[in-house]
């Protein structure tokens, strides 16, 4: 069953269509990325599958209850991050965790405090003393210092310095490997690509691709750069080749992953001495579908 | 070298100025403004020898002592004594509060923030930020004492002349410094600009409680506050001149403290280090009711202590009722109206009805606080828990009911305390307190509007406080204005009888709870259905 189900959620603000048509589906135990530039609606989706958001149309369901109606009910199995965190100036750290922890539950005081020695977050400060990255340490350690199924993070480690980025990183793969699900907003495509299962990708209030990562890069091109003892001809005629560029000699050039063979039998024989392939990272599947539609439908091969 | 200490202070002052200019602007326009408005209408309100003497007489007891300081002989007497007697202290504390804010605010908070390292960061003296911070004050309160100074001069009130006149701007100007100097120096001592406020305003409190136990018991004990000095001028009777004189040696005193502190500190260190907090939570806190009192207790106490010291002001002059409203006009159009009740019952049901109007505005705000909370995106903390929207703003809502009852009684209890020591015959006890616990329907019905526009449009909640500054009017100027009935029946206090004048009427009462029930329960149903945007 899956722990988040979306069919056509769509959200308006007066006639701002934020959500259109969003289909998503997490299974258990996935780590599920979700990206997109600014205002694309990743916050807008999340904080739908929350509950504070009422769905202008469509559905969403979490553990197959709907988000909205009962919200309470799923939240008892929920932690959620926010990216920007705001706490209560005037409570400390530590009784802003424990707050959140009882709300939850009983309070499992080891695992507090465990975390918060991991996350080197002193909790005997003022909330308004804190830096960005404390306030996110704090509401980092209070989810996962719950007893939750579902992580659901907006981008958690936009305050982090990279110490504290890998103790989040290391921290989502124990609850992975505890079977949670976890649910991650990020703009940071390296951490996605080092962390999740599956990753959607949104523009403008619509899922422009899902999927798994080997999934995603089938359809999309690898990076080539070669060296052949004669000139290769003819290279910008074969199908699926973009992008073609001459440099000291080497050349390199986009391929459609499913042109690969044809190109490598062509060149081949013009004595090839040296080859390089690269897999499209993340941030070239990313930068592709933010290039714009047009982009996109002449791209060849894409979808 | 030394002279390097203090390099680009004339810049870092103008900065300042422009920096902070509306802050002072607003503010030495209140401070002038109110000052010779007040003035103004004076000659008015004291027109004859008898005006005067009666004022003379109510002022002459220690509950008044104890709030504005000593009086003046009573043939010293004049317009002008009496504006200074009525007037000084709390103008000399607003004057204080505005040099705790402002140079709070160019010291420590500054700091703080940042601003200050990266002024240092460029070649400037390593005093020249505090110096100018300094040359701030001294620019206001110069300025402050010209325009109070010459402009009461210029007043030409009966019994005013210069060196009164001089003598009144001086002393404010004073006091403002001292404060000022008190600010840098706990800008030294304490690492957070709250500290450094939350330490002058504990003096500025202490300097005042020391002064009104002084004045009242023991005369000594006014010598060692700075309040009491600076009421002891006998401005416009016999001049002192010596309070000034002693406020500016410890201004000095205080600054050369500060700067040695100062020079002797690190950048964004302090000498008390910040108190640390709580690592776990205490249990009263684990509970929305128990997060929001935790939020609101601030608050809470602060209305509850004003409430109280208000309405304890007011019975304090119970005693001397019928010679200080005499020959109060718009009073008398209130009091006529009720006969068979003594004056005593009169003033005391009308003070309530106005107090339990002004105890209505922390109600509000306490239900008005779930919409900061969700503009500062901090009800998602708690919603994306599992609480409900109905808990959690059921816990405000709870906590307002709870706080209006609180505020009732301290209200009742306040007139009825302080006017048992100064009434031959007290205020019956059960009708003081049912008179001001008889406003609670009312006040929940305004608080019931509050949850209703939260819940239903937080953009209009502006509305609410129209519909106070209504109510506001009807009780304050209703008869005067001679407002056609069912325009005043629009403010439910309207409604309220006035104990024990009036009789209760229990229809009423059900119908306005009935109300003020209806009103929240559609809100909060309505917030229960709308969307949460933090
Ligand atoms: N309450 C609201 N009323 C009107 N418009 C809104 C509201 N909330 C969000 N929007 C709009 O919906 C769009 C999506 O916003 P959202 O916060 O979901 O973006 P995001 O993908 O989280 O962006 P970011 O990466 O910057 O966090 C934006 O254009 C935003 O302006
Ligand atoms: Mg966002």
């Amino acid at each position: 069953m899956a722990v988040i189900k979306t069919i056509n959620l769509t959200k308006r603000f007066g006639n701002f269509t934020a959500l259109d048509g969003v289909n998503i589906t997490v299974g258990e135990g996935e780590v599920y990325g979700f990206i997109g530039p600014n205002g694309a609606g990743k916050s807008t989706t999340i904080r739908t599958l929350l509950g504070m958001l009422k769905a202008t149309s469509g559905e969403a369901q979490i553990f197959g209850k709907d988000v909205w109606k009962d919200a309470v009910d799923i939240h008892k199995r929920i932690a959620y991050v926010p990216g920007d965190v705001n706490l209560w100036p005037n409570l400390t750290g530590g009784e802003v965790i424990d707050l959140f922890l009882k709300m939850k539950g009983e309070i499992n005081k080891a695992r507090r405090d465990e975390l918060i020695e991991r996350f080197k977050l002193d909790p005997t400060k003022k909330c308004r003393s804190y830096s960005k990255g404390n306030r996110q340490k704090v509401a980092l350690v209070a989810a996962f210092a719950s007893d939750a199924d579902l992580y659901i993070l907006d981008e958690p480690t936009s305050g982090l310095d990279p110490l504290m980025e890998h103790i989040f990183q290391e921290s989502v793969r124990e609850v992975k490997n505890e079977g949670k699900t976890v649910f991650l907003s990020s703009h940071i495509l390296s951490e996605v690509e080092k962390l999740c299962d599956k990753v959607a990708i949104i523009r403008q209030g619509k899922i422009i691709d899902d999927g798994s990562l080997q999934e995603m890069r089938h359809l999309t091109r690898n990076k080539m750069t070669v060296q052949t003892k004669e000139p290769i001809t003819e290279l910008e005629k074969l199908p699926g080749v973009h992008n073609i560029e001459k440099e000291n000699g080497d050349i390199s050039f986009h391929v459609d992953t499913d042109q690969l063979d044809t190109v490598i039998r062509h060149i081949s024989s013009f004595g090839i001495i040296k080859l390089e392939s690269a897999p499209p990272t993340l941030e070239d599947l990313f930068m592709r579908h933010y290039e714009g539609t047009a982009d996109l439908n002449q791209g060849g091969g894409a979808r | 070298m030394f002279a390097q200490s203090f390099k680009g202070t004339g810049a870092l002052t103008k900065l300042m100025l422009r920096q902070n200019r509306l802050k002072i602007l607003i503010w030495l326009l209140c401070l002038v403004g109110i000052t010779l408005g007040t003035a103004a209408t004076y000659p008015e309100v004291y027109q004859t020898e008898e005006d005067v003497m009666a004022f003379a007489l109510t002022m002459d007891n220690p509950a008044m002592e104890a709030m504005i300081g000593p009086g003046y002989e009573l043939e010293q007497h004049n317009t002008a004594t009496i504006f200074a007697n009525e007037m000084l202290l709390f103008t000399i504390i607003a004057v204080a509060v505005m040099n705790i804010l402002l140079i709070g605010r160019s010291t420590r908070a500054d700091e703080e923030e940042g601003q200050m390292e990266l002024v240092r960061s460029l070649p400037v003296g390593r005093l020249s930020y505090l110096t100018a911070s300094f040359n701030l004050a001294l620019i206001i309160n110069t300025l402050l004492f010209i325009f109070v100074g010459f402009g009461l001069y210029g007043m030409n009130l009966n019994g005013m002349n210069l060196e009164g006149a001089l003598l009144y701007g001086g002393i404010l100007a004073v006091a403002g410094l001292m404060f000022a100097s008190f600010t840098a120096l706990f800008a030294q001592l304490a690492e957070t600009s709250r500290g450094t406020i939350g330490l002058t305003f504990g003096v500025l409190i202490a300097a005042y409680l020391i002064r009104a136990f002084g004045d009242t018991s023991i005369e000594g004990l006014a010598y060692i506050s700075p309040l009491g000095w600076v009421v002891r001028t006998e401005v416009f009777a016999d001049n002192h001149w010596w309070p000034v004189i002693l406020s500016i040696v410890l201004f000095v005193v205080l600054t050369v403290i500060t700067f040695y502190l100062n020079n002797i500190r690190d950048m964004g260190a302090g000498f008390i280090p910040e108190r640390k907090g709580r690592a776990n939570a205490s249990r009263t806190l684990l509970s929305p009711l128990g997060l929001a009192f935790r939020l609101e207790k601030i608050t809470i106490y602060s209305w509850g202590s004003i409430l109280f010291l208000l309405s304890a002001a007011f019975g304090a002059i119970l005693g001397e009722l019928e010679t200080y409203f005499a020959d109060m006009e718009i009073l008398q159009v209130y009091l006529q109206s009720m006969p068979g009740t003594t004056m005593a019952d009169q003033f005391v049901s009308l003070i309530i009805a106005i107090m339990s109007l002004i105890s209505v505005i922390p109600v509000i705000t306490i239900a008005l606080k779930i919409k900061s909370e969700e503009r500062q995106n901090r009800t998602e903390l708690v919603y994306s828990r599992p609480v409900s929207r109905k808990k959690y703003y059921g816990g405000y809502i709870l906590l307002s009911v709870l706080s209006s009852i609180f505020f009732q009684l301290l209200i009742a209890f306040g007139l009825w305390i302080a006017g048992q020591s100064v009434m031959e015959n007290a205020l019956a006890i059960d009708s003081t307190f049912s008179s001001a616990l008889v406003y609670l329907p009312a006040m929940w019905f305004v608080m019931g509007i509050t949850v209703f526009f939260v819940g239903f449009k937080p953009k209009l909640t502006g509305i609410v406080w129209l519909y106070f500054a209504f109510c506001l009017i009807v009780v304050y100027l209703g008869d005067l204005l001679k407002l056609p009935d069912w325009m005043n029946n629009i403010s439910v206090y309207n409604h309220i009888p006035l104990i024990p004048g009036e009789e209760v009427n229990w229809l009423t009462m059900g119908t306005l709870f009935g109300l003020a029930l209806l009103v929240n329960v559609f809100g909060l149903i309505a917030y229960r259905n709308r969307d949460i945007v933090g």
